[in-house]
């Protein structure tokens, strides 16, 4: 009896061990960014959020090029990024950043998160630096809008005309139609939230959204949330056909022989994002960190972006993806609010929304 | 005094990990927000203490949970009775279904509720979704298990010969469950209602997703005020609101706990057969069973749903990195990385934990011993009620070099995990009568020996059940592990979470599909773990 126990319970742990490779606290990869040899060696330890993604192809071009080594350290969104920035500035946990965006950009500057580092720009890419960065802190790599979608065969089939500015969210034709993540918990919602105070002013955007929250709107944690569960094309089967997502988000609801798309971005309500990269201040390889940065803007990166991260390069000689050219045309003039202005209210601003929509 | 020592060099490896994985980020991240710019400034606290919206998420945190943990007693304990007592057929399946929801990703969970409560899902007419009853659907959801495995543990080591006792006296059956059943229980159910309560009030990603971003308990403000709006002090007042509620009520749950006499078996009782009596806690059970089903299999249903109609396709796409490339590893790596990383976690739990318990549980010489094991106690219960957002940032702040390594993963899961071990095996540990181990020792044993024989047959089986809550929780964590872990060695609850976010019909589907493989791993884990629950009789 005794044995037996004790056969199958070495037995048993065994194949547990044998399974997950025995792994009590075990490493299998290498260390591989022990040696430095010559000038390009090392280490380059990149501090970004979740949503970043390059290529196996792109960090062995990296690599091979500079002779660094890339490591990747990915988590939250950017607003949390920037935040575990400003907490340990002058002692960052990497030597680069990707993905503070315009929202948040202010807030790394004020808290001393960046060394000065001029990239060498693609063309087309001046025109997204961030205004009053004379310093060189931050260096445009991405930009994509945050627009209303909405899914025109919906609208079809039930013979409704499609909506095309935010004033038509708050008519009695879409009430209940409409879903959006919510601005305190998702970057995506926040940035709905600036589209609103863009067009109706400090003054103006609260009564917006009561009119908005008063026809039906309806607010969810998260982009994955509105787009999966509630929205008409996501993942599951929603039932409401308006949504906040991006403007390059027609290009993912394509039908098979590419001809089609069965969404719309609607062009007059977006509000521009532009992601940036930097060095961070107190790095310890800044030299490597410096060489990461220009390659997020070389043009081999920029061509990858929309495939790799949904979102557009800043440089506008590289080609499209051919379902983005088609299906996903890029806001022309989206709507904008000065940085400098959102880090100052946003407290203040999404109190007050909370307030709004908690009520 | 040799006894004090002994008891110091026990408890020194538990409390260094402890000190360094929790106090130390916790105390950088609740001084930072303490000694803001202009120096020390308690007087931020209290202003942020006085805040109208503050007494409202405090409010909402404490009722949701409150009553959560009521349902998930109130449900659990028939359940217990009938999964660990009864001769049910396949019981031993049925208690490791129970257990899949508790390392299914929040993520997840939410879509599935969402999609069952939503408007377009079948259950629309209740009109449940965005409501407070939402979450504590979802609370309880997660947490029914915990209740089901800490109580079922202590039922079936109870020694059936007083309640034969009462009944042969007499007693009909509920007044021998009301005066002699459930005050033997009463230990762990106060520890398995306590833990729960904990994690209600810590939980994040229900509270988000099915709550619909109208209501806010205090770890979902900590994550606003932290990785938003940047405004530390106020995170920090809550942080040490939290500690505050979680050391009264560990307090209070060490008073309610302290049972008078020892009433643990060494031989256990066989399942017996179901009465006509049982059938209401059967019938509970079945509910139970159902209720936990029913998202589950929301989930297998949208996992075999592909673009081409039904079919395999998500499964077999979790060996590729996703639609437009999606991830860095296949699902089935992260899969891999996931188990070894439970594999460390548990590992790591049991032996803190072991250490733990056996601390707590010896008799003490005197109060001042008996106060410092009681403090013991609680310390390790800490991390259960602290927000993972004030650990993880204060990792960053305070774990110079060591914050980017790869072994901060098994750790945080592990001290994730040590409440459950310490809860799990001390109200077994104190049940054994002390007077074995001297009797032990006066026929010649020595302490390991004693141990050996005395109580390790009673705790075996405990520390099983233990390991492999550890193994779920760890597999199932996601709030610090998508925090701590490294890009290029994600855990599977991250890859879910980040196909979740993607794009693409694919990477839906085969977040689904990467679900269902977790809570299928999960079922595995838990059968194995009740297949070596063997029958002890006699064993050792």
């Amino acid at each position: 009896m005794r044995l037996r126990a004790l056969t199958t319970t070495a037995a048993a742990a065994a194949t547990c061990l044998a399974l997950t490779a025995c792994s009590l606290i075990g490493d299998p990869e290498p260390e591989e960014s022990s040696g430095s040899a010559g000038g390009g060696g090392g280490e380059v330890v990149l501090v970004t959020h979740e949503s970043f993604h390059l290529s196996d192809e792109l960090v062995a071009a990296f690599e091979k090029e500079s002779g660094y080594t890339l490591t990747v350290q990915a988590a939250g969104d950017a607003g949390s990024v920037t935040n575990k920035l400003a907490l340990t500035a002058g002692d960052p946990p990497g030597d680069a950043v990707f993905g503070i965006d315009n929202t948040f950009a202010s807030r790394a500057i004020e808290a001393g998160v960046l060394a000065p580092h001029e990239a060498p720009l693609p063309e087309g890419a001046e025109q997204f630096r961030l205004e009053g960065d004379d310093d060189h802190l931050l260096t445009p790599v991405d930009t994509g809008n945050v627009c209303v979608n909405i899914d025109t065969t919906w609208f079809a089939e039930h013979d409704v005309p499609e909506p095309a500015t935010l004033d038509d969210l708050t008519k009695p034709a879409y009430a209940d139609l409409f879903v959006t993540p919510g601005a305190t918990t998702s970057s995506p919602g926040m940035s709905f939230l600036l589209a609103t105070i863009a067009t109706y002013g400090e003054d103006g955007w609260r009564d917006y959204w009561q009119r908005l929250l008063d026809n039906g709107a309806k607010v969810v944690d998260g982009w994955e949330d509105a787009y999966s569960v509630d929205f008409t094309q996501g993942g599951g089967k929603g039932s409401r056909p308006i949504v906040t997502s991006y403007d390059s988000s027609p290009a993912f609801t394509v039908s098979k022989d590419g001809a089609t798309t069965t969404t719309k971005a609607l062009l007059d309500t977006c509000f521009a994002q532009v992601e940036y990269a930097g060095v961070l201040d107190g790095a310890d390889n800044p030299e490597g960190a410096a060489a990461l940065v220009d390659f997020l803007v070389s043009e081999q990166v920029q061509a990858a972006l929309p495939d790799l991260m949904y979102v557009y390069p800043v440089s506008d000689t590289v080609d499209l993806p051919a379902a983005w050219a088609r299906h996903a045309p890029r806001a022309t003039d989206p709507l904008t609010v000065d940085p400098a202005t959102i880090e100052a209210k946003r407290e203040a601003w999404l109190r007050d929304w909370s307030d709004l929509v908690s009520r | 005094m040799r006894r004090v020592l002994g008891l110091l060099a026990l408890a020194a490896l538990p409390v260094a990990v402890l000190a360094v994985f929790f106090v130390l980020p916790v105390s950088g991240m609740v001084g930072r927000g303490l000694w803001g710019d202009g120096g020390f400034a308690p007087g931020q606290v209290l202003e942020v203490l006085g805040r109208p919206r503050v007494h409202r998420v405090v409010w909402f945190t404490v009722w949701t949970s409150s009553v959560a943990t009521a349902a998930a007693v109130a449900l659990g304990l028939p359940a217990a009775y009938a999964l660990h007592r009864l001769a049910l057929p396949a019981r031993r399946l049925v208690r490791a279904a129970l257990m899949v929801p508790f390392v299914l990703p929040t993520v997840v969970v939410g879509v599935a509720f969402r999609e069952l409560l939503g408007e377009s899902g079948p259950l629309a007419g209740l009109g449940l979704d965005g409501t407070p009853w939402a979450i504590l659907a979802g609370l309880l959801f997660f947490n029914v298990a915990v209740v089901i495995r800490t109580v079922g543990a202590a039922w079936e080591a109870l020694d059936p010969r007083p309640a034969e006792a009462a009944a042969a006296l007499g007693a009909g059956p509920w007044r021998v469950l009301a005066t002699v059943t459930l005050p033997a229980l009463r230990p762990a159910v106060v520890s398995s209602a306590s833990v729960v309560f904990l994690f209600c009030a810590t939980a994040f990603g229900v509270v988000l997703t099915l709550g619909g971003v109208r209501y806010a308990s205090v770890e979902t403000e900590i994550y606003l005020l932290t990785t938003t709006l940047y405004d530390l002090p106020a995170a920090a007042a809550l942080s040490l609101l939290q500690l505050l509620v979680v050391t009264a009520l560990l307090a209070v749950s060490a008073r309610l706990r302290a049972t008078p006499d020892a009433t643990v078996a060494r031989s256990v009782p066989r399942p017996t057969r179901v009465g006509a009596r049982d059938l209401p806690a059967v019938g509970v059970t079945l509910l139970l069973l159902a209720y936990v089903a029913a998202p589950i299999l929301t989930l297998v249903l949208g996992s075999l749903q592909t673009p081409d109609g039904w079919g395999l396709g998500n499964y077999r796409a979790l060996g590729s990195t996703g639609e437009g490339s999606a991830l860095l590893v296949p699902a089935s790596t992260a899969l891999v990385t996931s188990l070894r990383t439970a594999v460390d976690a548990t590992w790591m739990a049991l032996l803190l934990g072991v250490l733990v318990s056996v601390i707590v549980t010896r008799r003490s010489h005197g109060r001042a011993e008996r106060r410092l094991r009681a403090l013991l106690d609680g310390f390790f219960m800490l991390p259960l009620g602290v927000s993972a957002v004030t650990l993880g940032f204060g990792f960053l702040l305070t774990l110079g070099h060591l914050r980017s390594s790869p072994v901060l993963v098994p750790i945080a899961q592990a001290l994730v995990a040590l409440p459950l071990v310490v809860r799990t095996l001390t109200p077994v540990l104190g049940g054994i009568d002390d007077r074995q181990r001297q009797a032990a020792g006066s026929l010649g044993a020595g302490p390991l020996r004693t141990l050996l024989v005395v109580d390790l047959p009673v705790v075996w089986k405990p520390l099983l059940a233990a390991a492999g809550l550890c193994f779920a929780v760890s597999l199932g964590e996601f709030g610090a592990t998508s925090f701590l872990a490294r890009s290029d060695a994600p855990t599977l609850p991250v890859v879910i979470f980040r196909l979740l976010g993607e794009p693409g019909a694919l990477n839906y589907g085969m977040a689904l599909a990467a679900s269902v493989v977790l809570a299928a791993a999960t079922t595995v884990v838990m059968l194995l773990v009740e297949r070596l629950r063997v029958p002890s009789t006699g064993a050792f």
